[in-house]
């Protein structure tokens, strides 16, 4: 390697180091990505740009088409945008319950305890699961005969149909995502409370200081950083929500847990007609909205570094 | 360069190693099969007398999820790299990369009267002749009863004739007696709504012979199904939950005496006689009838060539084989399926079961395919009539639970099917 | 409000008491373990259960299996009930068929005297049994040793090389100042958005013009450039003292071995919770190689183990028992790294 350096020098050698990783992403992911905005402004149903058809930005106007944006009954796609307003209150509440769970998890993991070590592993061992897995998983003790049900009835309450209910779908939808991922951003919230320097609490303690001062003023303003990083990353994750609930509920019941990646998979895939063109516009729409997500986190990512 | 890229060349070398190890002298056909019970292996058994008696030729079953058929093969064969050969269920809508076996197979008269019906709906229009493959498995939709509930609840069975109110309310009162929490379930799948829709009148099509889903008829079933989900006598389970054209099936619920009607089909046959056995008489019964017809729909998987295949006349050889009427005979017999060649249907198949429960259904079913009606065979061979069973089933489910009204619903039924029809013909 | 905020800082009394808190920790691990560990253990053991113990409801804990004894005079062992007799007494007897709501039994010691009997007043008899043939039998039926082989192949070399070119990646990111270096993190992060869901059919098209279809390198390599790798790596790597890499190059090391010799080692635990979650992601990957794989030969586990999702019949004795078979490996590598992992992501920090 020391002879490329001889070959591009010194002050090309960031570059030498960045080119493989870009090279597979120029193949795998940004001419895919481009392909898709090409795929956005035509129409048909054939797989080649050159046999597709060039119709502007119609598939857009017809994701667009609404009488009223606030009542999807009324949009030409009215799917699209029922899956909108499902994916922004999975994201409002999953967002909310994971960070507030993911935060009391690691507060409680952060206590001098025996077993610690046992425990974050408990936690954690989720996240390596696949998502399709742990939906099988799940699925199989809420089903109508499940686990759970059995379990209901012998304490004398009625078995509840929970893929029947759009609430109980919703409800375990979040649950079941926010089970597997929590163990992820617990760890993080953990790294970032056992930065915190002991002496700060021990002063603290001398002081006589309330604990809740101590939560408010220490642990909490310590912890920011991390817990930004958590917010931000579980709500990219939320936008993006797909496979497990895809696999728990079907989207379902009617289009209750349908949410925007299922619309554009069932567009532009699962259904007989392929509509690549319509599944291609939606996706640039979310590209656009993650985008939004993406400088925000950029913003503080950078005010993080500091230096 | 750092010595961890040593494995990595290596296990490079070993896949190239591994790619060239098919490639023999001898001509290597792919199929691409899905399963839901033991068919591979019946078909299997019958793949290895062919490579004994063709030993230049050798034949790979490649089992993929059901998923994968519906799903990647499309774009795999759009692309260009699909197997030679395939097991579909989307007859017409792939009819395009079908490869016409005319020219190559030995008796293209024997096809003709084998499965001459079957043939048109693996036709990508009206006028063609092509000869592209056969049906593994011709299915035929009807409704199962559980006989042992009745006979418990003492009530009787609706016979000969009796429309589906007439068997919504017998299933109601057994349920009732009882204390079955199912009385009737349905698969949630337009193929089975279309053959009771079709016996209340609906006829899908308009005179010019265009997809027209939503008329009276269908009107009539649809809304007795909303109806019977409102009063208890369906329950939301299959229906009301999942979304879009989602596919669920009731068999479970059924095997387990938790429903007494269930609406499905022929195929159930082979997983019933292992999961029921003898534990209660599940009988199938003839299609309920309503003003029209007494109808269910025709339907099934087929083995087609690909038009891509590099070995046409090897791919005929093989297909002229599976599709003989000894070995089909075989076939049939051994999965249980009802047979979709003609000569064995009339002549009867050996079915491999001693179960008494399993024949009686065979027979009836075999017995219903005649008195299938001629729509029904028309929708069947329409090239995009998932696009139509797809609309039906995602937004009746979206009426039943209470997301559109019924109204609504229908409104939906035919914009979707518009729009997605006037999309594919955009080129 | 305050009294929860006591409980999430406390920590344990200077007395050595105990607080009431320390009783909340304790309910909420206990609660947690079962709700973290129950339904995999509840998958397990469903997956030993024949298809009928399955669909029955309520269902049983263990795996249980009906008893059949040899009884004479008939070919093949008779199924056996506890039959509530009239008189109220309980006697086991083999049931021979079942005609309508009618049982024939036989006692197994008496088999001359053949009983009528209700349906309705027998139970089977039952007794512990695993289903092994759940395991066995798709194990057998498929070519399960190329199946692994595949997957551990795809594994191993993707994840060989998401680490190579991603800590590469991560390194000029992180140590050198360049034009352009904020355009690529941009999109580094950018990209990191996007589903692979959204752009299958373009990322399928891209990988056939390149004839990688039906290949392993088709798997492993679209998704070898991880944004989100890189992205780990580099913050990692931002927190690395700069005198050691400067008091490196004032030695003359070139800036590859200042990579490979200083900065590699020194960012071990970050590699390794990328090394983690590399082989996770491929192990457990499933859409992407179902679209591109259709040879039986090329097929990673979790296609090949897939098979039994039918069209209209899914073998969930199969299905659960082929679940548990993957999740081996994952069991395996959280048992033996569980405490690498856990320290190695505190230690990454995501600072």
């Amino acid at each position: 390697m020391a002879a490329v350096q001889r070959i591009v020098g010194w002050q090309r050698m960031p570059y030498a180091f960045v080119a493989p990783n870009m090279v597979f992403f120029g193949i795998f992911v940004a001419l895919p990505l481009v392909i898709n905005f090409f795929f956005s402004m035509t129409g048909g149903t054939n797989l080649y740009l050159s046999e597709r058809p060039y119709v502007g930005g119609e598939q857009y106007s017809y994701l667009m088409e609404c009488t009223s944006y606030l009542d999807p009954k009324t949009c030409r796609q009215d799917r699209f945008w029922r899956a909108i307003y499902n994916t922004a209150a999975f994201v409002f509440f999953q967002v909310g319950v994971m960070v507030l769970v993911s935060l009391v998890t690691a507060l409680i993991l952060n206590r001098d305890m025996r077993g610690r070590g046992f425990f974050r592993a408990v936690f954690f061992f989720p996240v390596l699961l696949s998502p399709v897995v742990v939906a099988l998983i799940w699925k199989w003790i809420l089903l109508r005969e499940g686990l759970l049900n059995a379990g209901l009835e012998s304490v004398g309450i009625d078995k509840i149909l929970f893929f029947v209910s759009p609430g109980w779908s919703m409800f375990w939808a979040i649950f079941v995502s926010v089970w597997a991922h929590t163990g992820f951003y617990t760890l993080i919230l953990l790294a970032g409370l056992q930065a915190i320097p002991r002496d700060l609490y021990e002063a603290a303690e001398m002081d006589g200081t309330s604990r809740e001062r101590v939560f408010w003023r220490i642990t909490l303003p310590l912890l920011w950083p991390n817990f930004l990083v958590v917010l931000v990353l579980a709500l990219i994750r939320a936008v993006q929500i797909f496979d497990e609930v895809f696999v728990l509920t079907g989207g379902g019941p009617g289009t209750a847990t349908q949410f925007i990646v299922q619309y554009i998979y069932n567009t532009g895939f699962t259904n007989q007609i392929q509509n690549r063109g319509l599944a291609s516009a939606a996706s640039v729409l979310l590209g656009l909205v993650l985008f939004v997500l993406t400088i925000v986190q950029l913003g503080l990512t950078r005010r993080k570094d500091g230096s | 360069m750092g010595y961890s890229w040593k494995p990595v060349l290596l296990a490079g070398v070993a896949a190239v190693g591994l790619n060239a190890g098919a490639a023999f002298a001898e001509t290597d056909l792919r199929i691409s099969w899905y399963n839901d019970g033991n068919e591979s292996e019946a078909m299997r058994s019958a793949l290895d007398k062919f490579e004994e008696a063709n030993p230049d030729i050798k034949v790979t079953l490649d089992i993929v999820p059901y998923k994968a058929i519906l799903e990647s093969l499309p774009v795999q064969l759009e692309a260009g790299e699909g197997p030679d050969i395939a097991r579909v269920t989307d007859l017409g809508g792939l009819s395009q990369y079908y490869l016409d076996l005319t020219p190559y197979i030995s008796d293209a008269a024997y096809w003709e009267e084998s499965f001459g019906p079957f043939l048109k709906w693996l036709r990508p229009n009206a006028e063609s002749k092509a000869i592209s493959g056969f049906m593994t498995q011709l299915t035929v939709t009807g409704p199962y009863v559980n006989k042992t509930l009745f006979e418990q609840a003492g009530v009787d069975m609706p016979g000969d004739g009796a429309t589906w109110d007439d068997w919504a309310g017998a299933a109601r009162e057994v349920a009732q007696k009882l204390d079955i929490p199912i009385p009737m379930a349905w698969d949630r799948s337009g193929h089975r709504v279309a053959g009771p829709a079709i016996s209340m009148g609906a006829k899908f099509f308009d005179d010019k012979g265009n997809p027209a889903l939503v008329d009276d008829g269908l009107k009539a079933m649809a809304t007795k199904l909303y109806d019977w989900h409102q009063d208890g006598t369906m329950a939301k389970d299959l229906w009301g939950s999942v979304s879009g054209s989602t596919y669920l099936g009731a068999n479970e619920e059924f095997a387990n005496a938790q429903v007494v009607m269930y609406m499905s089909g022929s195929w159930q046959v082979p997983q019933f006689a292992e999961k029921i056995g003898d534990a209660f008489d599940w009988w199938a019964v003839p299609a309920p009838c309503g003003p029209a017809a007494c109808t269910g729909m025709p339907g099934g998987a087929a083995l087609v060539a690909i038009k891509d295949t590099e070995h046409p006349e090897e791919v005929a050889k093989l297909m002229d084989y599976l599709a003989s009427k000894d070995v089909l005979a075989e076939f049939y017999g051994k999965t249980l399926f009802i047979p979709g060649h003609l000569g064995l249907a009339r002549g009867g198949v050996d079915f491999a079961t001693d179960d008494p429960r399993a024949k009686h259904a065979l027979e009836t079913f075999s017995g219903a395919v005649p008195t299938i009606s001629p729509i029904a065979y028309d929708l069947q061979g329409y090239k995009y009539n998932r696009v139509m069973f797809n609309a039906l089933i995602s937004r009746l489910g979206e009426a039943i639970v209470g997301e559109l009204t019924l109204d609504e619903a229908f409104e939906r039924m035919t914009s979707d099917v518009q729009q997605q029809i006037e999309e594919k013909q955009r080129q | 409000m305050r009294r929860l905020v006591d409980l999430l800082t406390a920590r344990r009394e200077r007395d050595g008491s105990r607080h009431w808190t320390d009783v909340f920790a304790v309910i909420y691990l206990a609660l947690g373990v079962i709700l973290m560990f129950g339904p995999v253990v509840w998958l397990v053991l469903s997956s030993f259960k024949t298809p009928a113990g399955l669909l029955e409801y309520p269902p049983t804990f263990l795996p249980l299996g009906q008893i059949s004894v040899p009884v004479e005079g008939h070919d093949k062992p008779l199924p056996l009930f506890r039959v509530t007799m009239e008189d109220g007494s309980i006697r086991e007897l083999a049931q021979i068929r079942r005609v309508g709501i009618q049982a024939q039994m036989v006692d197994p010691d008496n088999p001359g005297e053949v009983l009528r009997l209700p349906i309705g007043d027998r139970e089977p008899v039952r007794e512990f049994r695993i289903a092994t043939e759940n395991y066995s039998e798709p194990l057998q039926r498929f070519n399960f040793l190329q199946y692994l082989q595949n997957s551990v192949f795809v594994t191993i070399v993707a994840t060989l090389i998401t680490l190579l070119i991603n800590s590469m990646a991560a390194y000029g990111l992180a140590i050198y100042e360049f034009p352009g270096r904020n355009a690529i993190m941009l999109f580094v992060i950018c990209t990191l958005m996007i589903p692979i869901t959204v752009i299958l059919v373009p990322t399928y098209l891209v990988v056939t013009e390149l004839g990688m279809v039906n290949s392993l390198w088709g798997v492993i390599l679209p998704g070898a450039a991880t944004p989100t790798g890189v992205f780990l790596l580099r913050q990692y790597m931002l927190t690395l003292p700069r005198d050691v890499i400067e008091a490196a190059r004032m030695d003359k090391a070139s800036e590859w071995s200042i990579y490979w010799k200083i900065v590699l080692p020194l960012s071990l635990p970050a590699i390794a919770v990328l090394a983690i979650f590399s082989v996770m992601w491929r192990w457990n990957d499933f859409l992407w190689p179902l679209v591109i794989l259709n040879r039986s030969e090329v097929y990673t586990l979790q296609v090949g183990l897939n098979a039994f999702q039918g069209e209209l019949d899914v073998q969930w004795h199969y299905v659960l028992a082929m679940t548990v078979v993957t999740l081996i490996p994952v069991a395996l590598v959280f048992a033996f790294l569980q405490r690498f992992i856990t320290a190695g992501i505190a230690n990454t920090g995501m600072k």
